[in-house]
């Protein structure tokens, strides 16, 4: 006990006295949480539509100041030509295109039926569909405003009606900021572990001062253990940090409890320092290990679920993503902050994070050799 | 120029005797296609939900069945109680919830009038904006079904078409940025590594002294990656075009000009970073968080640029691979021409000469 005492000491001095080592500790997190939530927003909003209108009619005017009062739409250009409107697409000034027929009005009033052509921009797929839809939307209303004027309830009546009602739950108001804060705060713990432990073995080893160790009656756990203490607080101390930006600059306060969380991070911290100490233990200098790390780092990160749910993923790589530890942690962070999980719907995570602590770690010690 | 192609093999050797760097070579960028074109969709597939059925009749069956029929959904076990569905909700096992009241059926026939409610679960708001429309076409179209024997007044019909991506394949939006994103690794991080690499064992030393010109030792270093980023650009191209689907609408031959155009950039980034170091790791730690960050942040195929505060548009019109993604998706994806994209290209061609020149007047023949 009183060795690890000593090596606590010697590793904190360490840490303090690298200058390159604190601004990654303390800098980069706070300057990540800042600016990632800013640019991570997904939110569908100001659509830009391009008008092209053959009709010139009371219909279509009143259409296009639905579409302009919407709150969901820009218009882009209003004219009578498709092909400036294309245009307009091919140079990413405009996402959809919405064409209405020469006679609209007439022809709709008429015969009863009428239709309107819409073409969007699905380079992008999400923005694509999601902008067409909350376009086909408008134009249902747009349709019953009008039905509404020239029939008599009654005749109305006739037709069956499903009336649907949808809330969303959680995140009421849809903002993407509650949404990807808990995952970069997830993000920047691993980030901030994972390469501060993967290189610091490989330092020693790099400046030859593992031999110091090597040959002192320090045990290969005591070591390994002094090594992954000071992380373990700067990770805590770096996770405390992030959440009172998320509260007071983002506003988002944990829905479930704090202390889940906690206990919650604790266990990851180890699995995720037993990471970076075995890619510590393999490599044989600092460029090595950061190679690796960055390597690995990438692939759990683009795979955690961070930025596309899991869920649609191919079934292969959902089996490669549960065999990582960041993206279990991303997702109790999300459940936790956003839904006020318990600890009980947490339970299964939990446990895994634990096998991957064991499993991590036991091979991080045993590929430590004292003897080279 | 004998001598010259002697250098060049010199370079060859280094790079193919290193394990490493042909990982990163060759490794990274198909793995990064990969994992893109088929990891991470959006393009939304069995989402699971579940039908909370009060009502137990004929016209919510017809409902479900649709439902279950439809490839985005797969519905869970039947959930009665409210709390259950809140439980399933919290431990993340369900997407969105369909609830039929009592006595659907009932109101549907005899007031003409039926509600249902659809609960998603908003914490990942495209997610749930998706099922939800998904959700309510599938319930518009059963209503449209029970209504054939009466018409519909006045009715506008939208028709709906998807412009250069039909059947909304996810790798398109990715491929172009993957593209820059793999040049930019490969060009910035290798080349500055590399030279930095000689400066650190010494042999820089040796190379300066020699009667070799000090140019020319810059040049042998920068055409093996020349020529393997053009190498990587054809299999990413080749894959993407065969695995993934994504066609190459455009030019070829404008494509890879445009592309080379980009490399080059890249290549005196790199030879920038390279000038103002002296060691491989902060060359590395350079290109990777001052580049890659900067890269992945603000070319606009991981994170939607138009929905960034004004001061991150600004700095993104700095990022170079920002106007390539747009050079790529216009040529590669959309077909266009040469006009389409002048005014990118030449920005880009600025950016290119204003690297060149700043590291050539870095570039020291003088060790201190």
């Amino acid at each position: 006990m009183r060795t690890l005492k000593f090596l606590l000491r010697k590793e904190f001095k360490q840490i303090f006295r690298d200058k390159g080592l604190l601004p990654l500790i303390f800098i980069m997190p706070m300057i990540q949480l800042l600016i990632m939530p800013l640019a991570a927003n997904f939110d569908v909003k100001n659509v830009n539509v391009a008008i092209v209108d053959h009709d010139h009619s009371t219909y279509t005017q009143q259409l296009v100041n639905k579409i302009g009062s919407s709150g969901y739409f820009r218009i882009a250009s209003y004219s009578d030509s498709y092909k400036d409107a294309l245009h307009l697409i091919e140079h990413e000034n405009a996402d959809i295109i919405l064409e209405i027929p020469q006679n609209f009005e007439r022809n709709l009033i008429r015969e009863n039926n009428q239709k309107v052509f819409l073409a969007a921009d699905a380079i992008n797929g999400v923005k694509g569909s999601i902008g067409s839809a909350y376009l086909t939307t408008l134009l249902t209303d747009f349709n019953s405003d009008i039905r509404l004027k020239w029939v008599q309830p009654q005749r109305l009546s006739n037709v069956s009606t499903i009336n649907i009602d949808y809330s969303n739950w959680f995140n009421p108001l849809m903002d993407y900021h509650k949404f990807m804060v808990p995952a970069i705060l997830a993000l920047l713990v691993t980030m901030v572990g994972g390469f501060v432990a993967a290189l610091n073995i490989v330092r020693e080893k790099e400046i030859g001062t593992i031999e110091q160790i090597n040959v002192t009656p320090i045990k290969k756990w005591e070591f390994i253990l002094g090594k992954m203490i000071p992380f373990w607080i700067i990770g805590i101390f770096d996770f405390t940090l992030g959440l009172l930006i998320a509260r007071f600059v983002y506003g988002i306060i944990p829905l479930g409890s704090i202390a889940t969380l906690y206990i919650f991070v604790s266990v990851y911290l180890i699995a995720l320092l037993g990471f970076g100490l075995l890619v510590s233990t393999y490599s044989s200098n600092q460029l090595q290990a950061m190679f690796v790390a960055f390597f690995f780092m990438m692939i759990f990160i683009l795979m955690s679920g961070l930025f596309s749910p899991v869920e649609n993923m191919p079934e292969w790589a959902k089996a490669i993503s549960k065999l990582t530890p960041v993206t279990h942690f991303v997702e109790v962070m999300r459940m936790i902050v956003l839904k006020g999980s318990t600890f009980a719907d947490i339970k299964k995570q939990f446990f895994i994070e634990i096998i991957f602590a064991v499993v991590l770690n036991s091979w991080a010690i045993w590929n430590y050799r004292k003897t080279s | 120029m004998k001598q010259f192609l002697v250098f060049v093999r010199k370079e060859f050797y280094h790079v193919f005797r290193d394990r490493r760097t042909l990982l990163i070579l060759f490794g990274l960028p198909i793995m990064q296609i990969l994992l893109f074109g088929f990891a991470l969709t959006s393009e939304i597939k069995n989402a699971k939900i579940v039908v909370v059925d009060y009502s137990k009749d004929a016209s919510t069956q017809k409902i479900i069945t649709k439902i279950a029929a439809s490839s985005y959904f797969t519905i869970e076990q039947n959930i009665l109680s409210y709390d259950d569905m809140d439980k399933a909700f919290k431990q993340g096992k369900i997407k969105c919830a369909v609830v039929f009241p009592a006595s659907f059926n009932e109101d549907l026939k005899h007031t003409n009038k039926a509600s249902i409610q659809i609960i998603a679960d908003a914490s990942d708001p495209n997610t749930a904006r998706t099922l939800t429309n998904y959700l309510i076409s599938i319930i518009n179209n059963y209503q449209t079904e029970i209504n054939t024997n009466v018409q519909i007044p006045y009715q506008i019909q939208p028709e709906l078409r998807m412009l250069y991506n039909p059947e909304l394949n996810g790798s398109m939006n990715f491929i172009p940025g993957v593209i820059a994103l793999v040049l930019m690794i490969i060009c910035t991080t290798l080349t500055s590594v590399s030279i930095v690499k000689e400066k650190e064992l010494g042999t820089m030393e040796i190379l300066l002294v020699s009667p070799f010109k000090p140019l020319y030792v810059i040049l042998s270093k920068v055409i093996p990656f020349l020529a393997l980023s053009f190498i990587d650009l054809i299999v990413i191209l080749l894959l993407s075009n065969y695995v993934l689907g994504v066609p190459i609408r455009g030019n070829v031959f404008l494509l890879l000009m445009e592309s080379t155009l980009f490399i080059i950039t890249c290549l005196s980034l790199g030879l920038l970073i390279s000038t103002i170091t002296n060691s491989q790791q902060t060359a590395m730690l350079i290109s990777m968080m001052a580049m890659m960050l900067p890269t992945i942040l603000f070319t606009g195929f991981l994170f939607p640029l138009e929905n960034m505060p004004v001061p991150l548009q600004v700095i993104s019109n700095a990022v170079p691979s920002r106007w390539y993604y747009y050079i790529v998706k216009a040529v590669m994806l959309k077909g266009l021409g040469f006009q389409a994209v002048w005014k990118q290209t030449i920005i880009l061609l600025g950016m290119c000469l204003f690297l060149l020149t700043v590291s050539f007047r870095n570039f020291k023949i003088r060790l201190a």
